[in-house]
């Protein structure tokens, strides 16, 4: 509880006493590259074997002649937008990014770059923290977008080339029953797993002590952390969104 | 001038710093001494805001900086430079966008203005021709120097330096040290030093502050610290083997 109060004020602390606008705008752009550019191929790579694979699973388990081919369309992509797209590449980004923004924040505290900004007057959670939730809240939801389109497209390609099932009977099931809420139900987790990742992340790096092993633990520890934040928030998220 | 009353500092029940009354004057080089762990740096992060004292007070030429509101606060940070024990220097950035950093978040100056600035601080340390090297690629008195540059760019009215000297050679060190002598006179600045180093003691004390067990234990000059008659003083200045044969003579 000690942890979770001291997370709280640290968010708070982002929105005081701020520097000025512009010094934002060149921030976070430069935190959309370094969050969002520089993983596209990682995500972009995992999401298209991820639908493919789920596509070659999918067809190995519908052996009932009852249920026609085109379902394993309707089942790669209600599990890509559902779950697969958000919340797999949310793991995937808290590996790659979370570690890196807490690895970053924890090396510049113990180097005292952190206190450096603290005697300028410059307030250094604010300056250091509050572009990169936002470079995140811009950049995740793209990713996720990709990583979808990306896996429904990994899943065709299983499809055209792995032989299970026609491209004609998967571009059917893709069709079929869609329900457009579970783009927004994905864009919606996509928003609330970002600022967990990046928030986590910045609060494990920035209160970094000790030395060189100290930011290795505080890394360990953003990645772990968040992971077990993103599936939780999944949880209560499927609960209050889905279920009537 | 900073006026220090009355400071108390603790961490949990063990008490750093007890009741340390200086005053730092301007134009000086002002140096707190005394053995590691013996609340040095404590107590130069108490002066610049990086810790809160439990008790006393910190006035900036009549400033009250521990109780003044946020703004005044802020603005009597921006009147600060400080220079690291590591140099603190950010490692993205190159030379000359550390020296600048200060100039681009605390004014808005004309950007050529500020290169200009910049070149000048950089000469003043002697290190022109370095403005696009990155930290990780100069040395350690380099990177100590554009540490000062960075310190002074903003025309600082205090100078803080916690350790210029570790972890350099004493030819480097002395040099250093005339540098921010130098600095502390040609702007008449307040500057505070931190530091173990005996040479430096020789070398710049201009009012010296000896701090032992949390103590205050003795204040003056680089002239009077050989006769202090403070025993753990003498047994701080007379450490080495080359101090004591100067004292023997």
């Amino acid at each position: 509880m000690k942890s979770l109060g001291k997370y709280l004020l640290f968010i708070s602390s982002l929105f005081k006493n701020r520097e000025s606008f512009k010094t934002y705008v060149k921030l976070t752009l430069d935190e959309c590259m370094l969050v969002g550019i520089n993983s596209i191929v990682l995500v972009g790579l995992v999401s298209l074997f991820i639908g493919a694979v789920s596509t070659l699973q999918t067809a190995y388990n519908l052996v009932n002649p009852l249920i026609p081919d085109s379902v394993v369309g309707l089942v790669v992509r209600d599990l890509t937008i559902l779950e697969l797209a958000p919340t797999i590449t949310a793991i995937i980004f808290a590996g790659k990014v979370g570690s890196s923004i807490a690895g970053n924040l924890g090396t510049m505290r113990i180097t005292e770059q952190i206190d450096a900004l603290e005697v300028m007057g410059i307030n250094s959670s604010s300056y250091l923290v509050l572009p990169k939730i936002v470079g995140t809240l811009i950049m995740y939801p793209l990713l996720v977008i990709l990583a979808g389109v990306l896996a429904i497209f990994g899943g065709f390609l299983a499809a055209k080339f792995g032989g299970v099932v026609s491209t004609a009977d998967y571009f059917m099931g893709l069709k079929m029953d869609f329900n457009q809420f579970t783009v927004s139900f994905a864009l919606i987790k996509s928003v609330v797993f970002g600022f967990l990742v990046s928030s986590i992340s910045s609060y494990m790096g920035f209160f970094t002590r000790g030395g060189a092993l100290e930011v290795g633990q505080a890394s360990t520890r953003a990645v772990t952390v968040s992971c077990i934040a993103i599936l939780f928030s999944d949880f209560i998220l499927a609960q209050l969104l889905l279920v009537r | 001038m900073i006026e220090v009353k009355n400071l108390v500092k603790s961490f949990d029940d063990k008490v750093v710093l007890d009741d340390i009354s200086v005053k730092f004057e301007k134009g000086k080089t002002n140096l707190i001494i005394g053995a590691s762990g013996s609340g040095k740096s404590v107590m130069l992060k108490n002066i610049v805001g990086l810790f809160k004292p439990d008790s006393g007070d910190i006035l900036y030429d009549g400033r009250d900086f521990i109780n003044a509101h946020r703004d005044l606060k802020t603005d009597i940070r921006r009147e600060i430079g400080m220079l690291f024990q590591g140099g603190a220097l950010f490692d993205s950035m190159t030379v000359e966008q550390n020296v600048k950093f200060p100039l681009d978040i605390l004014t808005k100056m004309p950007e050529e203005e500020k290169l200009d600035r910049v070149n000048f601080c950089l000469k003043r340390v002697k290190l022109e021709n370095t403005n696009k090297r990155m930290p990780s690629e100069i040395s350690g008195g380099m990177q100590k120097r554009v540490g000062i540059a960075r310190a002074i760019v903003n025309s600082s009215q205090y100078l803080f330096c916690d350790e210029p000297n570790s972890g350099l050679d004493p030819i480097t060190s002395i040099k250093i040290d005339r540098l921010l002598a130098e600095i502390t006179e040609e702007y008449q600045i307040t500057t505070v030093i931190v530091t173990h180093d005996m040479n430096s003691v020789m070398e710049i004390g201009e009012y010296i502050m000896f701090l032992s067990n949390s103590h205050k234990l003795w204040e003056g000059n680089s002239d009077d610290i050989m006769h202090s008659g403070v025993q753990e003083l003498d047994e701080f200045v007379f450490a080495n083997k080359m101090m004591r044969k100067f004292r023997d003579q």
